[in-house]
């Protein structure tokens, strides 16, 4: 049963994009944050956020792997005995990680040398198995693709938000682009931030910061 | 030998898998609340991480890498399989870790109580698959690996304990409410980041 199939088929009963779909994007981008509230994906949020580029293509081929499997989970759902239902995910999260490895190997040769172990770091991405775990396994492809999208994506803001900081005091540029030269001042480059421990404290203000505007607590 | 200490040391302290490399961090901020969990947890990474980089690393030099294949005849010779680096290293470890965890079941139901919950979660513990792909990326023999691996799962371990030792603390601290859990540890992290960033001093 192809993609498209499944869609055809649940438009009959639900809207495509019906509320309770549209929650299933917007939700993962602020409360239900992948990174912040979660506590998914850590790992690479860190490591990958000196610079804004390799953080881009980061969040997309994430993006790409969670979605992809989430579909792929979904429609096997039914299939899967459960006690060997880790080493499945694992094999099907690997084989769209290779995809994504030999793409980006293929057309964005420098990035990939920068993420290094990190592409394939993807299939332990406690994001994508969370997912599979927590979602894929217990409903249809099509919310499946939009929950695995929006956690993409809910990854990918922090994911550039953290990169956009940590370039912008770190090396004085955005994207590679000098903006401080641009417009014609002088910035000594904060090596702080360019080090893990600067990544650490950084994401922990962002999420204090997130946290009291959206109100989300937890006790200790 | 001098060298298999020096990798030990450089795996343990300097290229610290949570301090430097930030690999493991999921269950490192889920699982550090309590010390007694943390240390078992720790337990069980360094033997996973212990057994799987030797595995791995004989994986890659006698299956994967191009050309490895010739033991098993000259029409072997020019076959490269590189590409199945991820999914070969995830089965292995996988399939590890499920072993452990029927292991220690059978052999010391003590020690299966207090890990039992865990063992299944090492599998997708980001720091033994990037142990794996790190030792790929450097010249090591099988010793030196073995000693990378079990260097870098004691370094994770050093960190997850002390991270729940001070955790365990913080809770007669007032902390901003909007900051407390996850938040001040992340915090956390990254002052105990610095402390672990002098041993970059040392040149072994």
């Amino acid at each position: 049963m192809s993609t498209e199939a499944v869609a055809v088929q649940e438009k009959k009963s639900e809207p495509l994009l019906s509320k309770a779909n549209r929650k299933l994007i917007s939700n993962p981008l602020d409360i239900d944050n992948p990174i912040t509230v979660q506590i998914l994906g850590v790992c690479s949020a860190l490591a990958v956020t000196t610079q804004m580029k390799p953080a881009f293509v980061m969040s997309l081929g994430l993006t790409i792997v969670t979605a992809s499997s989430n579909v792929v989970i979904s429609m096997m759902r039914n299939s899967i005995p459960s006690r060997i239902r880790i080493i499945v995910q694992l094999a099907v999260v690997s084989l769209w990680v290779i995809l994504v490895d030999q793409l980006l190997k293929a057309y964005v040769y420098d990035v990939s040398k920068q993420l290094s172990v990190f592409v394939g770091l993807i299939i332990t991405n406690c994001i994508v198995m969370g997912r599979l775990e927590a979602y894929a396994m217990g409903n249809k492809p099509w919310p499946a693709l939009l929950d695995g999208i929006g956690n993409g994506l809910g990854y990918g803001i922090i994911l550039m938000s953290i990169a956009f900081f940590r370039e912008l005091l770190g090396a004085g540029s955005l994207f590679g682009f000098k903006v401080f030269e641009a417009i014609g001042l002088h910035y000594q480059g904060n090596g702080l931030m360019l080090l893990p421990a600067g990544a650490c404290i950084l994401l922990g203000v962002i999420i204090w910061v997130q946290r009291s505007i959206n109100g989300y607590r937890e006790s200790h | 030998m001098e060298n298999l200490i020096s990798i030990g040391v450089r795996s343990i302290f300097i290229d610290n898998m949570i301090f430097a490399y930030f690999l493991g961090m999921c269950s490192f901020l889920a699982i550090s609340k309590k010390v007694s969990t943390a240390f078992g947890l720790g337990i069980a990474v360094v033997f996973v991480i212990g057994i799987t980089v030797p595995i791995n690393w004989l994986i890659q030099n006698y299956v994967l890498t191009a050309g490895s294949l010739a033991w098993l005849g000259p029409n072997f010779a020019n076959i490269d399989i590189g590409f199945l680096q991820f999914i070969v290293f995830i089965s292995v470890i996988a399939a590890i870790t499920q072993l452990t965890e029927m292991a220690v079941e059978k052999l010391s139901p003590a020690l299966y109580g207090t890990l039992g919950i865990f063992l299944p979660l090492i599998a997708v513990n980001c720091s033994v698959l990037g142990a794996a792909l790190f030792m790929v990326g450097r010249p090591y023999n099988l010793a030196e690996a073995t000693v990378f691996g079990i260097g870098s799962g004691l370094g994770w371990m050093l960190a997850i304990v002390a991270l729940a030792g001070v955790r365990e603390k913080m809770k007669y601290s007032n902390v901003p409410a909007p900051l407390r859990g996850l938040g001040i540890t992340f915090i956390l992290v990254g002052l105990m980041s610095f402390g672990f960033l002098s041993f970059l001093g040392f040149s072994l």
